[in-house]
């Protein structure tokens, strides 16, 4: 494609900027002032698309498409406000990650909502009435909405700059943004402040969604997909800063605008498709500019707490007594007798052994989370590592299983130096925000490289023979490596390590300023987590005998955090406990009910809300019983 | 709000605005503030007097609410206002003025007033509190005017001390938490706040502060409570301390005189 090509990919660009940028405005705001990371804004925007399409529907005119944008961004607004009434208002309070995993149980709602409303078929909504044609750009032909949607962008900016500007509202928006306990103690209730800045939030999302609909067709994938784009902006232009989301967008746009029009790019003999490239690109993007420019462009650094974090007792992390030792063993009778009864619950060593994996996995991610403070959003990344490894062991090269647990460990270990190193660099939300992208990038490398482990497909008939290729034998040796993982993370856990981890998370400045390298810390244990998530990855890809990039999605990544936050952060055993119940619930429902991702969404907020602890609080709460008894 | 607390309110001088019944906090497990016990009178400046870490923050801000976890009873204006959050608190005119200034950066002197800005009040016995406008306030603190479309953030300390009080009485509080005016701030910037507390206690406005300044608390307080590791170890008037040494000396940074 020639010049003019490379103009009219500009345009598109800016017209893809322009999306973006609505939904990343609400989802700034949101964060900014009241701190949450809005999984379920994505699902605004879903239904901003869904209900614009059905007005235009009912009413037959396509006319109604221009009052169908207000009608659909006020449905997503009426929705924010029954979510933030009903669920956020309840979890202000709680750990960033409590809020986090409620709001993406909204969406898994919300998704079956419509699902259930819409059906599964993509809808293609009708045209722009009046902007229907074309313009003539360089001997191209170039849509005239997308013309129309170049300038809707840059005028939401405006809108909200001069609401935020210019308004009191605005300036108790600005204000609550850097400091909202203050706010609070000059006499302004931020519960309405709260509500409001999440209904506008919802209606601009609503909008952009709506005004999606000429150019893509609604579908029930729009809401990830927005969701994630929509975070990457945000993160790269800085959190809660406005002016920062809508260059973010236009970078996001144009990089993936430009890459489409290069094409294949041939370096000698290589042949690199970057319009491929392009599914990654925005986390390539992120990844760049939060190694060089830690809070987004322009984004400020946090303002450091003069108080050390707020500790609770239930961060605490207690060594077992009695009690959890006699609980251990009966776990682990309770594991190895499985096999035995293959007779009467065929399926159930099959299960179980899901269920080992899982426990690894989750466990490995709990170092990080609770003692560490990291919260990875993307683990999946060393699991998949650790799996590739395994599988190419066993798969290509016909080298026994043991050695393909070796090696998986070292391939997880040898991502984790990489990819660890720069996350430890960053912490809270950035932190998280990085490790999904450095995900995503691993991800898009084994996804798109045919050359490389089989691209899409992955690799296949990963079968071990040898001692441990046996059914049972398999079994026992997964058996023995969650023992010896467990045990080894136990140990670190009450290891000096285990306890200057803690007091770097508690107070790094505090933790530095007695010679303790934080970063390096920070660094080990990603190092220590990765390589139990190794040895998980490559016992998955051995047991199921094959692997593919979907074993490093990022739905992977959030499943484990879902798990460590259900089981309790805190708890000894929080992980095992969230990985048994979760890998058990997906089981049980997701074969046996239509609408599984809103029975699960239901069972998650029901559990944050009742546990918000986890459920190994449930455990400790029959105990405190029992002392309030005698 | 003003109306629904009316009734409530001191009708003459001299009564209880604020009465604290032995209060208690906590940050985290570790226990900060033990059973503290002091109260506020119309028209009285109060300090609160101990070294660095002795529990003063502490004790203001489990007053205003901010604190989680606290025990004890806090009763302002004859209302129980413990589990209040602290927007109610404000709301009720209890002002707060933080040690760390706490003002917002980002927006100019005229938008930190207006967000601390309140409805007028007035005591019940008809004494007129008049409403302060950010004319007054820029009468009092001649600086803050000629900054007034200036981001906050980009002014000097002391300035930024006068703004976190300027903002504080946009909200026109019966009662102000004071917290640390003198800490970090030029003498000369000394030398105004105790003639502005001067001023607001003539405007009939009530001031808790908390120092360790002494020589700045004898000028302008009535009454002091001396607090160490978080319990109260001495209270009494202004003069009784002044005569009494070896008591400042005991619990005061060296040089406080």
């Amino acid at each position: 494609m020639g010049f003019s090509g490379l103009i009219v990919q500009i345009l598109n660009g800016f017209a893809e900027a322009s999306s973006l940028f609505m939904i990343a405005a609400g989802l700034s705001i949101i964060f900014g002032v009241t701190r949450i990371v809005n999984f379920a804004h994505g699902s605004f925007f879903m239904i901003g698309a869904y209900v614009a399409y059905t007005v235009v529907e009912r009413f037959g005119d396509p006319m109604w498409f221009w009052p169908g944008i207000i009608i659909a961004a006020v449905a997503s607004a009426l929705v924010g406000l029954m979510v933030e009434l009903t669920l956020l208002r309840r979890i202000y309070r709680a750990p960033e990650l409590t809020q986090l995993l409620a709001t993406y149980a909204v969406m898994l709602i919300v998704q079956d909502l419509v699902l259930y409303l819409w059906g599964p078929v993509p809808l293609l909504g009708p045209r722009a009435p009046g902007l229907e044609g074309a313009v003539n750009i360089l001997g191209r032909q170039f849509p005239t909405y997308s013309l129309f949607l170049i300038v809707a962008g840059p005028l939401t900016l405006a809108a909200l700059w001069a609401l935020v500007t210019r308004t009191r509202w605005g300036r108790l928006v600005r204000a609550a943004t850097q400091d909202r306990e203050m706010v609070s103690a000059l006499g302004i209730n931020q519960a309405w402040l709260f509500t409001s800045i999440f209904v506008l939030g919802a209606f601009v999302a609503g909008m952009g969604g709506a005004l999606q609909i000429p150019r893509e067709p609604a579908s029930l994938e729009m809401d990830v997909h927005a969701i994630t784009s929509a975070f990457v902006v945000v993160v790269v232009g800085g959190l809660g800063s406005l002016p920062g989301a809508f260059i973010a967008a236009i970078l996001v746009a144009q990089v993936k605008a430009v890459c489409l029009w290069i094409g294949i790019l041939e370096i000698g003999p290589f042949a690199i498709s970057l319009s491929k490239f392009t599914i990654v690109v925005e986390f390539v993007v992120m990844a760049v500019v939060l190694i060089f420019r830690p809070y987004g462009l322009m984004g400020t650094r946090p303002a450091l707490l003069r108080h050390t974090r707020n500790l609770t007792s239930s961060m605490l992390i207690a060594p077992l007594r009695a009690r959890g030792w006699i609980l251990a063993a009966i776990i682990l009778v309770a594991f190895a007798i499985v096999p035995q009864l293959r007779g009467s619950f065929p399926y159930m060593p099959i299960l179980m052994l899901e269920i080992i994996i899982m426990v690894m996995f989750a466990t490995s991610l709990q170092l990080l989370m609770g003692p560490g403070g990291m919260h990875s959003f993307g683990h999946a990344a060393y699991f998949g590592l650790g799996a590739y490894a395994a599988a190419a062991i066993v798969g290509y090269w016909n080298l026994p299983l043991e050695l393909a647990l070796v090696v998986g460990v070292g391939g997880a270990v040898v991502g984790a130096i990489v990819l660890g190193w720069f996350s430890v660099r960053l912490s809270g939300v950035y932190l998280a925000m990085l490790t999904l992208a450095f995900a995503q990038i691993v991800w898009a490398v084994f996804y798109q490289f045919e050359g490389l482990a089989g691209g899409e497909n992955g690799i296949t008939g990963v079968w071990p023979e040898g001692l441990f290729g046996g059914r049972d034998a398999f079994y026992y040796l997964a058996v023995g490596c969650l023992i010896v993982s467990l045990a080894f993370l136990y140990r670190t856990l009450f290891s000096p390590f285990g306890y200057a981890l803690r007091a770097a998370r508690d107070s790094a400045i505090r933790a530095e300023s007695i010679g303790m390298d934080v970063s390096r810390l920070q660094w080990q244990s990603f190092l220590l987590a990765a390589s139990v998530a190794g040895i998980a990855g490559a016992l998955y890809a051995l047991s199921k005998g094959s692997v593919s990039p979907e074993i490093l999605s990022a739905s992977r990544s959030i499943e484990g955090l879902v798990m460590v936050v259900l089981g309790g952060e805190y708890a000894i055993g929080g992980g095992m406990l969230g990985a048994v119940v979760f890998v058990w619930l997906r089981d049980t429902i997701g074969y046996n009910a239509e609408y599984w991702r809103a029975v699960l969404g239901v069972i998650t907020i029901f559990l944050l809300l009742v546990l918000p602890q986890g459920l190994a609080s449930l455990l400790r709460f029959t105990e405190s019983l029992k002392r309030a008894k005698e | 709000m003003t109306n629904e607390s009316a009734p409530n309110i001191p009708a003459t001088p001299g009564e209880y605005l604020l009465k604290v019944t032995n209060l208690s906090a906590w940050y985290g497990a570790a226990r900060i503030l033990f059973d503290l016990n002091f109260e506020v009178r119309r028209g009285e400046v109060v300090a609160m007097m101990g070294r660095n870490g002795a529990g003063k923050s502490t004790t203001f801000l489990s007053v205003m609410g901010i604190l989680e976890r606290y025990r004890g009873s806090v009763n302002f204006l004859g209302q129980d206002i413990t589990r209040e959050p602290s927007y109610r608190i404000a709301q009720m005119g209890l002002g707060f003025v933080p040690e760390d200034r706490r003002i917002f950066t980002e927006l100019t002197v005229l938008e930190n007033l207006d967000i601390g800005r309140q409805p007028p009040r007035g005591w019940p016995d008809g004494t007129a509190i008049s409403p302060w406008t950010p004319e007054d306030l820029f009468d009092l603190f001649p600086n803050l005017a000629e900054r007034r479309h200036m981001p906050a953030g980009r002014m000097s300390g002391g300035e930024q001390q006068m703004l976190t009080v300027a903002r504080t009485l946009m909200g026109n509080p019966y009662l102000v938490l004071l917290d640390e005016p003198s800490e970090g701030v030029a003498p000369v910037i000394i030398e105004q706040m105790v003639s502005l507390i001067h001023t607001l206690k003539a405007a009939g406005v009530s001031i808790l502060l908390s120092e360790q300044n002494l020589h700045f608390a004898r000028q302008v307080s009535d009454r002091i409570y001396m607090i160490e590791k978080g319990a109260i170890v001495y209270s009494g008037t202004m003069e009784e301390l002044l005569a009494d040494s070896e008591t400042s000396n005991k619990y005061l940074s060296l040089g406080a005189l």
